[in-house]
């Protein structure tokens, strides 16, 4: 189970690639897609391994990522 | 693809930015947004009262800072940052004054206004970042610019000695003084809340990325290269002597904490000199400030 989900805004991105390059897990990939701007945003390619670190959030020069970690669904609290 | 756009939760960043100003100006790989992230976040973590904060820019892409960010923040003229903060931070003592510029517009225009502050001690808080160039006009050699290395100004390479900036501002009289790197995210984040509890002088330098006019024209690669050049190059070295952490080209980058000591602040050697001349008849401005229900200063007989 992923413990973080990551969120992209797409059209603010300028693909530098900081995010793919430095997520701990490797959750991300520049996307072959293109945004309005002609850039290739990052999509996600391992949504399971994200652990919500935001470490993408920290790097991402246009503000266009990050992550956060999941809180845990109550059933999972009591367990 | 799958658009994800962003719905709450919300980037940590958003609420500290001009969004109608987004997206900013600053090229592909940058490192400037990077630090603002830190900075952000440094002012989450150390739970800074935003009401009583300014951020004070100069002229460059870095000066841009102050007009992207959702705070009290001036854009003053180029190199007058650091007096225009010293001026807000004498005339309101409670506010936590930011001086968030670059190496062009602190070190170089802004040089003396740089030494003056630390050697007077002026508690204000200077995020240097520094790209190793003059960016924002097209890439000029700045007094931070490393042997050899080619710019608009230096197409043969430069070869006049550059500044070490820690070296430069501990010698000058700053109480604390660091160096990171825009790829030390977590460690500048925690440098930045460190300095808002820090009274004095204190000077954070980050090493920043311009691809568009200082590594394209040194065939260094992109923001990312950079990126990966800072991670393989530095350093962590804490408490390193200054004279040591001088920059070259393509060298090893020492970073860490290099110097975190105490000495009186401006206004305090201010404030002891003026009682210490005037005695009773010198009435401090802020301790007559007094607020209902806390008569600072009035048991001291100050405003009386
Ligand atoms: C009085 C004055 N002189 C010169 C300039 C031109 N100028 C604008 S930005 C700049 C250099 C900025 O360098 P830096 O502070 O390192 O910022 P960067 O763009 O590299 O982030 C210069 C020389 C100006 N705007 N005003
Ligand atoms: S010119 Fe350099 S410093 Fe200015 S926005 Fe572009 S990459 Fe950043
Ligand atoms: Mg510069």
């Amino acid at each position: 189970m992923a413990k973080g989900t990551v969120l992209i805004e797409v059209e603010r991105c300028k693909a530098c690639g900081f995010c793919v390059e430095f997520c701990p897990t490797k959750v991300l990939a520049l996307s072959t897609a293109f945004n309005s701007k002609g850039y290739h945003p990052p999509h996600v390619i391992a949504p399971e391994k994200c652990s919500g670190c935001d470490l993408c959030g920290m790097f991402c020069p246009d503000f266009a990522i990050f992550g956060h970690r999941d809180v845990p669904a109550a059933s999972e609290i009591n367990q | 693809m799958s658009v994800t756009t962003i719905a709450p939760p919300a980037n940590p960043v958003e609420r500290f930015l001009r969004t109608d100003r987004m997206p900013h100006i600053w090229c592909p790989g940058c490192g400037i947004g990077t630090t603002v992230n830190c900075f952000t976040r440094a002012l989450i973590d150390a739970k800074i009262d935003l009401d009583h904060l300014a951020i004070v820019s100069g002229i460059g892409c870095s000066g841009r800072v102050a007009g992207y960010v959702r705070l009290d923040s001036f854009h003053t003229t180029h190199g007058r940052a650091i007096p225009f903060a010293t001026g807000l931070k004498l005339a309101n003592p409670k506010l936590q004054v930011v001086v968030y510029s670059g190496d062009g517009d602190l070190a170089a225009i802004g040089g003396n206004h740089l030494i003056h502050a630390a050697r007077r001690n002026v508690d204000l808080k200077v995020i240097c970042v520094n790209n190793l160039i003059y960016a924002m006009t097209g890439g000029q050699t700045a007094p931070t610019t490393p042997g050899q290395v080619v710019t608009s100004t230096n197409p043969y390479g430069t070869f006049d000695t550059s500044f070490n900036l820690p070296h430069l501002v501990e010698a000058a009289g700053a109480v604390y003084v660091a160096r990171w790197t825009t790829y030390h995210v977590r460690q500048l984040s925690r440098a930045i809340a460190e300095i808002f509890q820090k009274p004095g002088f204190s000077f954070i330098e980050i090493i920043s990325p311009c691809p568009t006019l200082y590594q394209r024209r040194n065939k260094m690669g992109d923001g990312l290269d950079t990126m990966k050049y800072y991670k393989e190059k530095s350093k962590v070295k804490n408490g390193a002597p200054t004279s040591e952490v001088g920059l070259d080209k393509q060298g090893e980058i020492i970073v860490g904490k290099f110097v975190d000591r105490a000495r009186p602040d401006y206004r305090e050697l201010m404030v002891n000199q003026m009682h210490e001349s005037l005695g009773s008849r010198f009435i401090d401005p802020v301790a007559a400030e007094c607020e209902e229900g806390e008569p600072q200063g009035c048991e001291e007989g100050l405003c009386s």
